[in-house]
């Protein structure tokens, strides 16, 4: 390497640099949310995407920080999880999905924590976003459409602890039973694992509707948004 | 309105529980010729492709770069790029034209061209194509070996008799991810038991599935998947490089593999670009080319309700297909799930591949009953076998399965059963009962078996991998329990990895670990009279011609 750096070009080629980034990236604001609107636009959002529905039940309470206690489990949902899309495939409320997967997690007497995961919308990656942000590094992640899985935080993205891959099968007891082997992992115990129906005609039924329904939740992905904590008041 | 009685009894009918969409060419939800399918070209200025399918190489991303670099033979491509579509598409249904004479234009086409090649063809072109462009010239298929509870001995059981009906290869899969290399193991060791030769797999998260290789547990991998985005490959934190380099670490350990794609993938994934299903499966077979890899499953695989909702899907998914084997790579074809309420139906989604043989016409096959699939089920479960096997006699076609009688059946699942109770015990894993092995060998589905503490079974499994087991271990428990055959065989098997042979294009292992590929066992098909017929295969067409329920006119009583 030459040591002697000629000063122009250095700075020809940042101003290059600065260039390039200006161009190719769009920029992303986060702020202002809170809002009094009856929707709340995503900021930095793709084309296609709809603005978010404003909840009662499900409010936005800043970005989601790691948890330090072991008793949690964290329940990360996907971009259009009860904002944008409100039911599953087999139309179970989003709202209802939430409530028995948290009781599940209380039985056990453990606590549970909703976050919201913008960056992606495939089931897994979700997960193992959000195990990273649970005390007890045991996660629950649902999709709209309804797919669910449990995952741990030093497993691959695409590994599992359990996975719920047909989401017509799952049933709100499934659900709550999720949420009571995520919070028996999360203290350490080895449960059996929730016992569900293997219909191989599910597939063949709802895969067209599936695939749109991913197609939406899709639209609601943005590109380097943090994760959001989810205040959930039944 | 009143209602037509007609209407109302055909609204009634299993295919109306299927779904189906109508093209939406912005989401991707078109099967071919997509309203936003680029118009093929390329542009090469000293050995560099400049331009692709449209594309300026500036503008290139991930996968255009990639296959531009490495997936297209550039000596032939202008030339091909110039010759017209429809010519190209005759030459390959022509059984005057060499399968040699083709490979030297479709390895040399772009993605784009590639697509419009295929959809100048119809369904029975594609037929007439396919059985010219097969790699290997004896069609065989795959089958899956799965149940819903990961029971070790079904699966062993179950792994057995498929074997003995004549499969070369065998995929198992988890319920529970934890259970993997207990699986593996099964598996293994059940197909051995059933046939000498058999190789298996174990479709796991790609990390652990290639733990399970190199731990010897498994001979070969297919779910290394690709797909025809770049958004698709770097959501799953991946790129066409880490695949190949996926790739190589198998061919460093002497590992058969193949890639995985299939129509329907990007839409499920949610980014198609809004280009058509055909187009992005190209792509991929090109990426599949392009790392070098032996050969690939595709044919809508996973995501076959997508081609299989639009109109003309049936014919892309046999078209992906044709065009995986021109360009001289080995084709498991599809036909691996649950595609259809309706029995005609389903049906009709592997006739074409049925007709025309490819080199695995299901990848695969239930080898259990559906209920038991964890691959979501199949397009053809065990109970199918005899109905299969019929169409297989009736029109003179080797499918890959063939009959067996009810004893052969009992005999070997017993033979599989309790070779794994033997491996189970020498490697100190949780106790396989008589009990169990009975019911392995008289059950059909997970049902029949006596329930297994699973919490301790994946606490084993698990232990497994920290132990350090490897198929070392596997052997020398079947030999100290004496069961020295199915011992060598698994020992044939790891020395199979050290040689290599079986890295070869389209290779498995007949009787004997005779190493069977496109090399030595290269499609000859030039029309009539050329070509595999099961008529002259002499162990096959007599195993047809005498299924169990076929009586001997000569000896019937009255």
């Amino acid at each position: 390497m030459s040591s002697e750096i000629d000063e122009t070009l250095l700075r020809n080629i940042i101003k290059g640099v600065l260039k390039e980034v200006q161009d190719s990236d769009t920029p992303i604001s986060f702020g202002g949310q809170d809002t009094a609107t009856a929707t709340t636009p995503v900021a930095g959002a793709q084309k296609g995407a709809e603005p978010e529905k404003k909840l009662d039940w499900f409010q936005h309470v800043g970005l989601a920080k790691p948890g330090l206690s072991k008793d949690e489990v964290v329940i990360g949902v996907a971009p259009a999880f009860a904002e944008v899309l409100t039911q599953t495939m087999t139309k179970i409320q989003h709202k209802d999905i939430l409530r028995q997967v948290i009781a599940g997690i209380e039985e056990e007497g453990l606590k549970a924590r909703v976050v919201k995961v913008y960056r992606t919308s495939d089931v897994s990656f979700v997960s193992a976003d959000v195990d990273k942000l649970s005390g007890s590094g045991i996660s629950v992640a649902i999709q709209s459409k309804g797919t669910t899985i449990i995952h741990q935080k030093d497993q691959a993205p695409l590994s599992n602890l359990e996975l719920f891959p047909q989401a017509p099968v799952l049933t709100l007891d499934a659900y709550r039973q999720i949420g009571k082997n995520a919070a028996q992992y999360a203290k350490g115990m080895s449960p059996n694992p929730v016992p569900t129906i293997n219909d191989q005609m599910a597939r063949v039924q709802y895969q067209a509707l599936s695939a749109l329904m991913h197609i939406k939740e899709t639209k609601q992905v943005v590109v380097g948004k943090p994760a959001e904590e989810i205040k959930v008041t039944f | 309105m009143k209602r037509q009685k007609r209407f109302e009894k055909l609204e009634k009918r299993p295919v109306h529980l299927d779904g189906f969409v109508k093209n939406w060419d912005d989401e991707g939800l078109v099967a071919l010729n997509g309203k936003n399918d680029p118009k093929p070209s390329i542009k090469i200025e000293n050995g560099v492709v400049t331009e692709m399918d449209g594309k300026k190489k500036e503008d290139f991303d991930l996968i255009d770069k990639y296959i531009a670099e490495y997936g297209i033979n550039l000596d032939n491509a202008e030339k091909t790029l110039n010759t017209d579509s429809v010519k190209i598409a005759n030459m390959m249904c022509d059984p005057n034209v060499s399968r040699d004479e083709i490979i030297k234009y479709t390895t040399a086409m772009t993605p784009a061209k590639a697509a419009e090649v295929i959809s100048k063809l119809n369904f029975a072109e594609m037929i007439m194509a396919t059985q010219k462009m097969r790699p290997r010239r004896t069609p065989m298929t795959q089958v899956h070996a799965t149940n819903t509870l990961d029971n070790p001995v079904e699966i062993a059981a179950d792994a057995a008799e498929a074997a003995l009906r004549g499969v070369p290869e065998e995929e198992t899969t988890t319920a529970i991810a934890r259970y993997a290399p207990m699986n593996a193991i099964s598996i293994m060791v059940g197909a051995q038991s059933g046939r000498p030769g058999v190789i298996t797999q174990c479709s796991v998260e790609e990390a652990d599935e290639l733990s399970l290789g190199m731990r010897g547990f498994t001979a070969y991998a297919e779910t290394i998947s690709v797909y025809g985005t770049d958004r698709v490959f770097t959501d799953g934190d991946d790129t066409p490089w880490s695949k190949g380099f996926l790739a190589s670490c198998y061919a460093s350990r002497g590992l058969k593999m193949r890639f995985t794609s299939g129509a329907g993938s990007e839409v499920m994934m949610g980014y198609t670009e809004g280009k058509s299903m055909l187009y992005l499966e190209a792509r991929c077979i090109y990426i599949t080319k392009a790392s070098g890899v032996q050969g690939l499953q595709n044919g809508g695989v996973s995501c076959i309700g997508m081609p299989g909702a639009v109109v003309g899907g049936i014919r892309e998914v046999l078209g992906e297909n044709l065009l995986c084997m021109s360009l001289d790579v080995e084709c498991a074809s599809g036909c691996d799930q649950a595609f259809s309420h309706s029995d005609i139906r389903r049906t009709g989604r592997m006739i074409g591949q049925f007709i025309a043989g490819t080199d695995y016409l299901s990848s695969g096959y239930a080898a259990e009953e559906n209920m038991d699939n964890t691959f979501a089920g199949s397009n053809m479960d065990v109970l199918d076998y005899d109905d299969y096997i019929t169409l297989e006699r009736d029109m003179a076609i080797n499918g890959g399965i063939m009959p067996i009688t009810e004893e052969e059946s009992i005999k070997i699942r017993h033979k599989a059963a309790v070779a794994i109770q033997a491996v189970f015990d020498g490697l100190g894993l949780p106790q396989i009962t008589d009990e169990e092995v009975e019911a392995a060998t008289y059950g059909s589905n997970s049902n029949d078996m006596p329930k297994r503490d699973m919490v301790q079974d994946m606490k084993a499994a698990q232990d497994l991998m920290t132990r350090g087991v490897t198929v070392v271990d596997v052997i020398k428990a079947l030999y100290d329990h004496d069961i020295k055959d199915v011992a060598e065989a698994v020992l044939k098997l790891a020395q199979q990895k050290v040689c290599g042979d079986y890295l070869q294009t389209s290779a498995v292992f007949l009787d004997g670990w005779k190493c069977t590929s496109a090399i030595n066992n290269a499609n000859d098909y030039k029309g009539p009279g050329t070509g595999y017929r099961v008529w002259e295969d002499k162990d096959k067409w007599d195993r047809l011609e005498n299924v169990p329920w076929a009586l001997d006119p000569q000896k019937l009583e009255f």
